[in-house]
């Protein structure tokens, strides 16, 4: 534990001391210093204009996340349990993960307008294919082994659902939720870059337009943060999950 | 039901599973017939792909007979798992989630078991077992034999009145199945249960069983009825007797035939 500690401190300061060498090498102007970029971040979280727009990318981000979240796992359970759908949806939901989701964001504008629901839309777009791929993955390569044994135990559908089929294909859903995190904060973010008044994304894009440097920095170390203690914490139970299989 | 009483009687039992895509429908096992004795422990050999894991799902209820009739205690038997048998897989069918002490008692659970008795069946089982020192453990930390014991302590906490082993010790090395050979043996004078193996191996069939059963190649069916005459308190110790070499070598005589035709080999070279 005390190793693993030193091991991430020691990552951090390299992190930094690149950023400090990157920073003097190409001269102000196009990188601000880690010290000015953390004393940014303070004066935003400072400002009483800040905390709406953080508050409507969360709030935007949370929504999308548990549309991906459970139309994801309805799609990716059900063709996991129907063999047959589950190889026609595959190369589907292939060709759907590859895509540019970009090119997907004047149709769903279209339909959805500037505001809450497009980038809401966008998000969940972006997250719900990996959950599913990881859900219907999970639930066909099911051991039949836990079936006949629940069969034999005389668990009726829901207990065989609940104490056997979720706990033995946990794991594997869990990496798609975790994969589906991570895509699920890039589309919403897009998805505020492009059309939306409001939240993280469009400060960004203000700042792009006004060359605020500093506050451009500010905001992509705050969002950098954030990806990298959620996805540390879901790593550690992905891992714990995997770790008894 | 007293002892030495049919607790088990198969009447022309067949089971063909339909074709596939325009497959021929396959006749995997019968008609056969049979009568376990209760208390007894039976055995079946045969070779590869002659129906045997078909007997046991049968039997287990697992999957429906196409013809004849199983009755389990006097009730029938048909697609439908009975009150009262308990069956270990050749595979590893532990749950990777649980402990292993939730492991065994998954089952005692699920049927509502007060939680004292839980308890107490529970550590009967991790003590018969020797999995008293690994109560916490996961499976994927456990060795494939002690996995293996897990599943017969899950099974055997349930008390079932007939227990069907599928190649339980498939996966072993021959020492660690002569030893868990003799566990079984002790397991089944403990609690008097009904016993049917499954397995491939002659030399643990003749040394575990008062019967032994010999399949054809597909359709399976039964060619002869080997009884060992062994004592009920035998071992492991028994497979240096001359009896036992005389058992196996009956064993073979018809399954080095029926494997051969299950191979296709069983026609003269041109």
């Amino acid at each position: 534990m005390v190793t693993r500690s030193r091991d991430i401190a020691v990552l951090i300061v390299v992190i930094l001391l690149i950023w400090q060498g990157l920073y003097q090498f190409t001269g102000t102007g196009l990188l601000t210093a880690p010290l000015d970029t953390f004393a940014r971040v303070l004066r935003l979280l400072g400002t009483p204009n800040f905390w709406p727009h953080l508050h409507e990318s969360a709030s935007a981000f949370l929504r999308a996340l548990a549309i991906a979240v459970g139309a994801g796992l309805t799609v990716g359970m059900a063709l996991g349990a129907h063999r047959l759908s589950g190889e026609v949806a595959e190369p589907i939901l292939v060709a759907l993960y590859s895509i540019p989701k970009v090119t997907l964001y004047p149709v769903v504008l279209l339909f959805f307008g500037i505001g809450m629901p497009a980038k809401v839309v966008f998000g969940a777009i972006h997250g719900v294919v990996p959950i599913a791929i990881f859900a219907m993955n999970a639930v066909r390569n099911l051991n039949p082994i836990y079936l006949k044994t629940a069969q034999i135990l005389k668990l009726g559908p829901w207990a065989t659902a609940r104490k056997v089929l979720l706990p033995a294909t946990l794991p594997e859903i869990f990496t798609g939720l975790r994969v589906g995190f991570s895509l699920t904060l890039v589309g919403t973010l897009l998805g505020e870059m492009f059309g939306s008044q409001r939240g993280l994304g469009h400060l960004l894009m203000a700042a792009i337009g006004l060359y605020r440097m500093d506050t451009i920095m500010a905001i992509t170390l705050l969002l950098v943060i954030f990806a990298i203690t959620i996805n540390s914490i879901l790593l550690v139970v992905d891992y714990r999950l995997h770790r008894r299989v | 039901m007293a002892k030495g009483e049919a607790h088990v009687t198969l009447q022309g039992v067949t089971r063909v599973y339909p074709g596939v895509a325009g497959q021929q429908p396959v006749h995997a096992l019968g008609p056969l017939d049979l009568e376990l004795v209760k208390g007894e422990f039976f055995s079946v050999v045969g070779p590869s792909g002659c129906g045997k894991s078909t007997l046991l799902d049968v039997l287990a209820g697992l999957a429906s007979v196409t013809d004849g009739a199983i009755r389990f205690e006097g009730v029938p038997i048909h697609g439908r798992v009975p009150d009262g048998i308990g069956v270990v897989f050749q595979e590893d069918a532990s749950f990777p989630w649980l402990t292993v002490e939730d492991n065994i008692a998954f089952g005692l659970r699920q049927n509502s078991v007060e939680a004292g008795e839980v308890r107490r069946r529970v550590d009967h089982a991790l003590s018969l077992m020797g999995l008293k020192d690994f109560i916490r453990a996961y499976p994927a930390q456990l060795s494939g034999g002690m996995r293996q014991r897990v599943c017969i302590a899950r099974t055997l906490v349930l008390e079932p009145r007939l227990i069907l082993l599928d190649e339980p010790f498939g996966s072993l090395d021959q020492q660690t199945r002569l030893l868990m050979g003799d566990e079984l043996l002790r397991l089944w004078r403990e609690t008097e249960s009904t016993v049917l193996l499954i397995t491939h191996a002659l030399d643990e069939a003749a040394m575990l069983a008062d019967r032994i059963g010999v399949m054809s190649a597909r359709p399976g069916r039964f060619l002869e009825i080997v009884e060992t005459g062994w004592p009920q308190d035998r071992d492991s110790r028994i497979v240096a007797r001359p009896e036992f070499g005389r058992i196996t070598g009956r064993l073979w005589s018809h399954l080095r035939v029926e494997s051969l035709k299950a191979l296709g080999q069983d026609r003269p070279p041109l």
